[in-house]
């Protein structure tokens, strides 16, 4: 059983780093090669919203099971400024940083499970679950 | 690490070889733009066979390189996206609709001689 993975998240090679480790915990589960992918990806993007707009947080990833199938758990947290209108945060196309505004609902579409909690000035948890397919 | 951008006739072939981090990708845009005014290029060939996540960042990258040399009057093909980074691609919903791709190096160099013959006819035929 894999134990528990925290990447610290300061730098962009620490994105890469993150979702590696995912990728890695991710084949030991016998997940296919395209949700490897999307589950990479999915990383990305949330490891990347920290760097952003946080400057620093941390990437944590388990394995979760629930009945017979397993997945992979993703806490993406930091302490940065938060998010205002999370709603308008969700909504393809908006950004705030220089990006095309994918990032979030995009992510939300490679996963299976997608939980978003922010308070402006606290800071931002973003939890993400990919399930092995039956 | 730096990508290596390597001189073909009229035509610039980037290879990336390994992830790429976000500073390895600005760097790329820097280097394929004053490399493109040096070698007067008029192609490139951006090679992600090697990429296996291709996130918004990086997709936005790359796009930018396309637009920016472009009108530098080269065009720029990005080749060698797998299936996978495809899938995500879509799922994540970038739009490269506006950027020239190809399968492999050898389908992306053949369109690029194809382009610059087109301009050089004289037309009519």
């Amino acid at each position: 059983m894999a134990d528990d993975i925290r990447v610290a998240i300061r730098t962009d090679a620490d994105v890469v780093t993150a979702r590696q480790e995912a990728r890695t915990m991710g084949a030991s589960l016998g997940f296919t090669s395209t949700d490897l992918t999307l589950l990479a990806t999915a990383i990305s993007e949330v490891a990347r919203n920290i760097t952003t707009y946080a400057g620093m947080g941390q990437v944590a990833l388990r394995v979760v099971r629930q009945g017979a199938r397993e997945g992979i758990e993703v806490v993406a947290s930091d302490d940065g400024p938060g998010i205002a209108d999370v709603e308008l945060a969700m909504r393809d196309g908006y950004t705030t940083g220089n990006g095309l505004g994918l990032g979030l609902p995009g992510t939300r579409r490679l996963v299976d499970d997608f939980e978003l909690a922010t308070e402006p000035g606290v800071g931002t948890t973003i939890r993400l679950v990919k399930w092995t397919r039956a | 690490m730096a990508v290596p951008i390597l001189k073909q006739g009229p035509f610039l072939i980037a290879s990336i070889q390994a992830a790429l981090t976000d500073t390895d990708v600005i760097r790329l845009q820097d280097d394929v733009m004053v490399q493109v005014g040096r070698f007067r290029s008029r192609g490139i060939v951006v090679d992600v066979t090697a990429l296996d996540v291709m996130d918004s960042f990086v997709s936005r990258s790359l796009r930018g390189i396309a637009h920016m040399t472009r009108l530098r009057g080269a065009e720029t093909v990005i080749v060698g996206i797998q299936p996978e980074v495809a899938f995500a691609m879509v799922q994540l919903g970038m739009n490269f609709e506006d950027v020239h791709t190809a399968l492999d190096l050898e389908e992306g160099l053949a369109f690029l001689q194809h382009q610059l013959k087109g301009e050089s006819d004289p037309g009519g035929g």
